[in-house]
């Protein structure tokens, strides 16, 4: 394992603990978000971005590149009406089942076996997108 | 509007954003999630989407990226969470076919709660805004159908 494989492997770490703490690995309290009983997933998402935003933004005018090399570039994506359809198919697949991609992995450590029905129909549905639409 | 409190979210929220950071300062990379799936997929796949260069050079940490994930989560329930280990209720139909769903609809998107969400906001992307208000407004109109019709859990 590299130097790099490390420090994201860290990142990890404390990503899935987040994510973990923050109720993300129960589709439970997911659901509850997105049946507006339970609010606090939006504190999660603000909390995290607020913070991301002040490192992306801020860290490339005081460093020159990351810390082991290369170079800071931006996260780029174009709006188009693959973007929005996505996301609309994305917001179906969340709203019927209460998970996503990041909190599907964080499911798993937290012993919620059952998920793993959920990321072998992502790996599909990723495929499927791959092989036939583009 | 809290009924769990904020505590936990706003500090997990922090966490996130601090693994994320951690990863982007050492080495410039976006920790993102749903590209996981079309990376890994160049393993098993020789069609020409998914032998892009991008998807080679990534599979590597972004499979070190998600194990990072699985144990940082298992870390979490045997210490401090009060639930400890935790298995779900919700049906297995409603998690296979929103996978479904999940896996189809990032990839096309280009992006999920964590990479729109988490680090498309926080660039400030506008791509990304108008993708997150599409994928919160869908799943709460769908979230409240599923309900409506009496699916429980």
């Amino acid at each position: 394992m590299n130097i790099r494989h490390l420090f994201v492997f860290t990142g990890g770490l404390l990503f899935g603990f987040g994510l973990a703490y923050g109720g993300m690995a129960q589709q439970e309290i997911v659901l509850s978000f997105l049946q507006l009983t339970d609010l606090g997933l939006l504190l999660l998402l603000g909390a995290s971005a607020f913070v991301t935003a002040l490192t992306i933004n801020l860290v490339p005018k005081i460093l020159k590149g990351p810390l082991l090399g290369g170079e800071f570039k931006k996260r780029t994506r174009t709006l188009n009406k693959r973007t929005i359809i996505g996301a609309a198919i994305f917001g179906v697949g969340w709203g019927i089942s209460g998970q996503c991609p990041g909190s599907a992995w964080a499911s798993l450590g937290v012993g919620n076996l059952p998920v793993l029905i959920g990321i072998a129909t992502m790996a599909l549905g990723a495929y499927i997108m791959g092989r036939f639409f583009t | 509007m809290f009924p769990l409190g904020i505590v936990p979210y706003i500090v997990g929220g922090i966490l996130i954003g601090i693994g994320v950071g951690h990863i982007y300062i050492t080495t410039g990379l976006h920790a993102t999630q749903s590209s996981f799936f079309s990376t890994i997929l160049s393993y098993v796949s020789k069609r020409p989407y998914f032998q892009q260069k991008q998807y080679l050079e990534s599979r590597g940490w972004r499979l070190t990226f998600a194990i990072g994930v699985i144990l940082g989560a298992f870390i979490y329930a045997i210490t401090i969470s009060p639930d400890g280990l935790f298995w779900t209720t919700v049906q297995w139909w409603r998690l296979a076919i929103g996978g479904f769903l999940v896996g189809f609809g990032t990839r096309l998107s280009k992006g999920c709660t964590s990479g729109h969400g988490i680090s498309g906001l926080a660039s400030l992307s506008t791509t990304s805004l108008y993708a997150v208000i599409t994928f919160l407004a869908v799943g709460i109109a769908t979230a409240l159908i599923i309900q409506a019709l009496g699916v429980i859990p």
